[in-house]
């Protein structure tokens, strides 16, 4: 038997349905026979009845809903149909689930599902990776999931925290990643995964790159180079102290995102690695993102839009020349 | 069908049920007393930040808290001072949150009107309005998952939030919901400093209600009476499993937007118009010309509003700041989680 990456995210969703009378799943097109613009709730709404939720398009108010369902008990988990749109609901999420705990001592336990980052042909607005603007606000944890069993265990342990989170499902992972089964149990978020060990270069990486990293870190073998390779599962938390254990082991690093290059994820894993891992470094620390326009829709402008293996391995060598 | 607008005639004017009306006037009387302390606080530069009064708006908003339940939940917006009190928000909440006492609701990590009690039922408003109604359109979603009976919620908004996409959204989710919700809409005649005439075009704000499928009723928010009655009419249908209703009340703001601003703006013409009388004194006026109670009682009932403000403010200011060095500085309940610089 094999698994992918998205039947482990409805595999979660099943469970935690069949679990926890409070989780309800809320989104468009989730309900029905149809379970999803990608299927990720398929055969849901069937098994639980009243529990799995159309909504109009209204980002805005499903987020608003979910949060008062929260406050007043409930486990919302709510699908946007792309990560791109959850830009409407950025208000509810930022400023009123994010800000809710902090202000009033009430957590708001509410799981965002963001459907996220690029496939071929997608275009500016179904493409985009939001987790640094997540990141970059208090009061969430932004989950990145890599593995099949990451999105599964991640998942479900999102709808158990008490906090908002807003939890980045790669839609290139999709139907890309297979497992043979999914765990009974997981690596607790905020702890980072040296997915590939190394001793000449790190590679921090999250999400869809880090499978680019991993194919980076192949090939370079083949030159000699041993690779490391630093999964970072989340990125809030994050964990620097894994990330730094790994330069201390190799003396480079190299931080890849999806998302675009102005600030974010990269941005803060480097600053983080300057600041306490100076001494470590035995050269600049480097970072690669998408190009800083929006996401080409025709797919000879996107594979060079977003970081490839190719312009990983190109980074790479340059950084273990020096 | 049902879910028709309909406007309550001007000419008829109900006779007030005396009981609750005094109760009204009552959490007038408290509100008004409150919020001009608070003003002469702020004024004399006690009080961090801005102050925001419901000044003209207090029956509408008396009226929405009187008619709420135990186990319902209110969504307040910033005039509505005196529907906070009546759906039992202690005054030192307002004190403590105004003067800054790390012992209020908000801890001094937030202030003024963005207060709340989440956990009974009262929801702490963000600035960005509209936001709200959704939040209240969940909480009444998960009491009905939850097979709780028997209850409503109430938010308040007002004209300039009515044009937000936040507002849009929540109304229609609230109907496609069919959660048993009473939206109260204050028209204060200005969003700030912007006149009706460059917040909207349609002919009636009420008029919307059944495009989103509510049910939708006008009043005129400065006569006490028809504020109970078309609010109170508005809850019990909600509580009876009718449409989410929408109640439009005309009132004009007898303040600034807050204290920091002396509403220069609002045109004398509009001061004369009848939606610009002063809530309290037609209130009392009412009192007086039915002579519900002698002017003795009347007397009473200032001063122990006066005496229960005085002490709220003088204990509030007797207590501690918040203090930054123990502040926890943690924006989430996991403290395993918490993003760590270390």
């Amino acid at each position: 038997m094999s698994i992918t990456y998205l039947e482990a995210i409805r595999e979660a969703q099943a469970k935690l349905l069949r679990d926890d009378e409070r989780v309800f799943i809320y989104g468009q097109d989730v309900g029905g026979a149809f379970g999803g613009a990608f299927k990720a709730t398929k055969g849901l709404a069937k098994e639980f009845p009243g529990r799995v939720l159309n909504t109009p398009i209204s980002e805005d108010a499903m987020v608003g809903t979910a949060i008062g369902a929260a406050i007043e008990g409930m486990r919302p988990i709510v699908e946007m149909q792309f990560a791109d749109f959850s830009s409407i609901a950025l208000n509810q999420i930022l400023n009123n689930a994010g800000t809710h705990y902090w202000r009033t001592n009430v957590p708001v336990p509410i799981t965002v599902r963001l459907p996220s980052g690029g496939t071929k042909g997608s275009g500016p607005f179904h493409s985009q990776s939001m987790e640094s603007i997540y990141a970059h606000y208090p009061g969430l944890i932004v989950m990145t999931p890599a593995t099949v069993e990451d999105a599964y265990t991640m998942l479900i342990e999102a709808v158990a925290i008490d906090d908002p989170v807003v939890y980045c499902e790669h839609k290139y992972l999709y139907y890309h990643l297979k497992a043979d089964k999914l765990p009974t149990e997981g690596v607790p978020t905020g702890r980072a995964r040296v997915a590939r060990e190394g001793r000449d270069l790190t590679i921090v990486s999250y999400s869809a790159m880090v499978h680019e990293a991993l194919a980076v870190a192949e090939q370079l073998a083949g030159e000699g180079f041993e690779i490391e390779v630093v999964d970072l599962r989340s990125v809030k938390p994050l964990d620097t102290n894994t990330v730094l254990a790994s330069v201390a082991r190799t003396g480079r690093l190299l931080c890849v995102g999806e998302s675009f290059p102005w600030g974010g994820v990269t941005a803060e894993v480097t600053a983080r690695v300057a600041a306490e891992g100076f001494h470590l470094l035995d050269a600049a620390p480097q970072r690669l993102n998408a190009k800083d326009t929006p996401i080409p829709y025709h797919p000879h402008l996107w594979s060079a839009h977003r970081p490839n293996a190719k312009e990983i391995a190109r980074k790479a060598r340059a950084l273990l020349r020096e | 069908m049902l879910q028709t607008a309909q406007r309550q005639s001007k000419t008829k004017k109900p006779a007030p049920p005396h009981e609750r009306f005094l109760e009204a006037f009552r959490w007038m009387l408290l509100t008004r007393t409150l919020e001009e302390k608070l003003v002469s606080l702020y004024r004399g530069g006690l009080i961090s930040g801005g102050v925001y009064i419901g000044k003209g708006q207090e029956a509408v908003s008396a009226a929405c808290g009187l008619f709420l339940q135990k186990g319902d939940i209110f969504a307040p917006l910033i005039r509505d001072q005196a529907g906070r009190s009546a759906f039992g928000e202690p005054l030192l909440d307002v004190t403590r949150t105004y003067l800054g006492s790390r012992q209020g609701p908000m801890r001094g990590r937030d202030g003024n009107i963005h207060r709340g009690r989440p956990q009974d039922n009262q929801l702490a408003m963000v600035s960005h309005l509209g936001a709200m109604i959704s939040v209240t359109v969940g909480a009444l979603m998960a009491k009905r998952f939850k097979g709780e009976k028997d209850f409503i919620g109430l938010a308040c908004i007002g004209e300039g939030g009515m044009q937000t996409g936040a507002f849009h959204e929540g109304m229609n989710i609230a109907a496609v919901e069919q959660v048993p919700l009473v939206i109260v809409a204050t028209n204060n005649h200005y969003a700030y400093s912007t006149s009706n005439d460059r917040e909207f075009a349609c002919q009636d704000l009420v008029d919307r209600a059944i495009g989103y499928g509510f049910e939708g009723y006008s009043l005129d928010g400065t006569d006490l009476g028809a504020c109970l009655e078309v609010i109170g009419g508005a809850v019990k249908r909600a509580r009876a499993g009718r449409p989410p209703q929408l109640v439009v009340a005309s009132v004009l703001r007898l303040s600034g937007h807050g204290e920091h601003d002396d509403a220069s703006y609002v045109t004398e013409e509009i001061k004369r118009e009848l939606f610009a009388r002063d809530c309290l004194k037609v209130a009392e006026q009412t009192i007086a010309d039915l002579n519900l109670i002698d002017a003795k009682t009347l007397t009473e009932w200032r001063k122990e509003a006066a005496a229960k403000v005085d002490e709220a403010i003088a204990t509030a200011q007797k207590e501690a700041p918040p203090e930054a060095d123990k502040e926890d500085w943690c924006a989430i309940s996991t403290r395993d989680l918490v993003d760590s610089l270390e």
